[in-house]
């Protein structure tokens, strides 16, 4: 047995209801509340038993109210499993924790919506995907594209001014529509982004990365409405879908930027979390500190400007498929009725309030691989979804489609307004590649790089052209890694949400094109 | 020589986890280097010397020693898009370590590109002494 292995036990759950297993505080020592996890029994089966580890760890940090919670699609990560959601009580004694948001801060989705049918799209499909690919790059380490007015080039200032006001400073350089904020979480801005907090080293990280994509599950995809994946067409009509349309996402973050952010507060909370606060933690993953105090005010408002960069990304992203589709189909992108639909992030921590115990609190609310689920009436949803709930989006795999849903009541009262964020791994990237290509890496290159090729093509590429989706990749272990099969089935994550009713379904959306770092 | 690397399968399901070793904590640390590049490009023989860097990290432990010299890669990939497929650790202790770097800038026809990585993390992180020399077992962000 090498020395990283380590048994974790799966609890006994009590059964809350058919979508709600609750791990009591008897089972670790330091637990302050339980750990419940919103799923079915058949996704619970399924999950790995470091899930259970992780939240039960989560579950002991300092302020955290009525439970730490486990969204459908969860799966382990580092600290916090992904899918984790955890509220703190600021006012007493409740931590910020970097762990409990991720690396890439601010990772998140955004859709766009067409006036364009598959009929008009199909003829020119390959041709708009490969302009795609020059123009939004992907993968290891990409650098932003360079337009004429030289965007790529930017100064270590005007990067400054740019993660003090995120997507709103790409709008008033000319890229991207007013509206898009509307319909962006937090209107594109995190209010209270303080650059004075940002190290250099994450600076130079994020300086030539805005408007690339990232690797790993990050990608773009074109997809189409049909008409029987339709669940509430009322609710469509307000989003701005119809049948026959196809409509834009795509899912990405912080990239270096916030990467770095993340890893520099992560060291500082280390180091001072025992000795300065005296908080002890089962996972140094899990470093932390009080909201209030001085570190954990900094890191609030230095991951704002992560926030911050991850909406500028998406922001440059949105206004480079524009440019594409015009320049393919001959007309503007708002003859083309290219809107944005929504942008939601899934990897943040806000301040909101919630009632505990019958009194209304401020929480800092910790998603981490989940997505905030507002439902109707919420004053923080745009007011032209205010009746129907906030737009959700949850991507799948890149072969099986992703939904567009919406906010819920429900959320609100039993998860913090959160919901699931994406299908969920079920296998590891190593073990995906090895499943699909063997061990080639002790051999010789050459061998190697056909053997990959080769495997890749007759397992992933070619099944998805069967299933009519064109997809160009930088990388083919990259799409050996992100292959159906090592992810949860999407329809059931989205089924558990909406049974759990923590978030309602509107419509599956399936891939035709798909770009992937 | 001794100095070797392997990736780890299951451990984090979202990212990459391996597993270092050396008979010194120079081999150590030369084959955890050539790991994090190995998770961004699956071939490192593709990795040509063109450029070279110097750096020169501290740590409190060699633990934070560790971290702080496998975030070099990390920054160095975004900072000036270099890969590094040889390593030369030229003065180390248990708390600083000087090295030289040896590779070029990412072209992602040559390379064969795999999985950015986006941070180093203490998931499980632990550098270890063991009978053989020292032992490293890193969970990478990806």
């Amino acid at each position: 047995m090498s020395f990283h292995d380590r048994e974790f036990k799966k609890p006994d759950f009590n059964r809350i209801s058919d979508v709600i297993w609750e791990v009591p505080t008897s089972f670790k020592q330091g637990m302050r509340v339980p750990a419940q996890v919103f799923t079915t029994k058949k996704l619970l089966g399924e999950m790995d038993a470091h899930v259970f580890d992780q939240i039960t760890n989560v579950a002991t940090l300092p302020g955290i109210v009525r439970a730490a919670m486990c969204m459908p699609d969860g799966h382990s990560g580092y600290g916090f499993p992904i899918g984790g959601v955890a509220a703190m009580d600021i006012e007493n004694g409740g931590v910020i924790s970097p762990g409990g948001i991720g690396f890439d801060i601010n990772c998140g989705m955004r859709l766009l919506r067409t006036d364009l049918t598959w009929k008009d799209v199909e003829p020119k499909l390959k041709q708009l995907v490969n302009l795609l690919y020059d123009r939004v790059p992907a993968g290891v380490g990409s650098a932003a594209f360079d337009d004429a007015a030289g965007f790529a080039k930017l100064s270590h200032g005007q990067f400054r001014e740019m993660i003090s006001s995120g997507a709103e400073w790409c709008v008033e350089k000319g890229y991207g529509w007013k509206e898009d904020l509307a319909v962006t979480e937090e209107e594109g801005n995190a209010e209270g982004a303080d650059e004075s907090r940002v190290s250099d080293k994450a600076v130079k990280r994020g300086l030539g990365q805005v408007g690339t994509l990232g690797s790993g599950n990050h990608y773009l995809e074109i997809q189409v409405v049909k008409k029987e994946n339709i669940f509430d067409e009322e609710y469509a009509k307000k989003l701005g879908i119809f049948p026959g349309q196809v409509v834009v996402m795509f899912h990405c973050g912080s990239r270096g930027f916030g990467h770095q952010v993340a890893t520099d507060y992560l060291q500082l909370f280390l180091s001072v979390m025992e000795s300065k606060y005296g908080i002890k933690i089962l996972d140094r993953e899990l470093a932390c500190a009080p909201f209030t105090s001085k570190e954990g005010q900094d890191y609030f408002a230095a991951m704002k400007c992560g926030i911050n960069f991850s909406f500028a990304n998406r922001q440059m992203i949105a206004h480079r498929i524009r440019e594409a589709f015009a320049q393919i189909f001959g007309k503007d992108a708002e003859a083309l009725g290219m809107r944005q639909i929504y942008d939601v992030a899934h990897n943040t921590a806000k301040l909101e309030e919630y009632e505990v115990d019958g009194k209304k609190k401020k929480l800092l609310i910790h998603r981490k691989g989940a997505t905030r689920s507002l439902g109707p009436g919420n004053p923080n949803i745009p007011k032209a979804y205010r009746d129907i709930g906030q737009p959700v989006i949850i991507g799948g795999s890149m072969e099986t489609g992703s939904y567009l849903l919406v906010g819920t009541k429900g959320a609100e009262e039993q998860t913090f307004g959160s919901t699931a964020h994406g299908a969920g791994r079920t296998m590891s990237r190593t073990r995906a590649i090895r499943e699909i290509v063997g061990n080639t890496r002790d051999m010789p290159r050459d061998k190697a790089r056909a053997i990959e090729r080769r495997k890749v093509e007759e397992l992933v590429i070619n099944p998805m052209i069967k299933k009519g989706i064109y997809v160009k990749s930088v990388s083919y272990s990259g799409l050996a890694e992100e292959a159906g099969f090592a992810y949860k089935d999407i329809d059931e994550v989205i089924d558990a949400t909406a049974k759990a009713d923590i978030s309602k379904p509107v419509v599956r959306l399936i891939p035709v094109g798909n770009v992937k770092g | 020589m001794t100095m070797s690397y392997h990736f780890v399968e299951d451990v984090s399901l979202a990212d990459v986890a391996f597993e270092a070793s050396g008979k010194d904590l120079k081999e150590l640390f030369e084959s955890a280097g050539l790991a994090v590049t190995n998770t961004m490009v699956r071939n490192l023989a593709s990795v040509h010397t063109k450029v070279t860097k110097t750096v020169d990290v501290e740590g409190s432990d060699v633990e934070n020693l560790m971290f702080n010299f496998l975030q070099e890669f990390v920054f160095l990939k975004d900072a000036e898009r270099l890969l590094f497929g040889k390593i030369k650790i030229d003065e180390i202790s248990e708390i600083a370590c000087k090295a030289t770097l040896y590779g070029e800038k990412l072209d992602s026809k040559r390379h064969d590109l795999s999985v950015d990585v986006k941070a180093i993390t203490y998931h499980m992180f632990r550098v270890e002494r063991t009978r053989e020399g020292w032992q490293a077992f890193v969970v990478l962000d990806v």
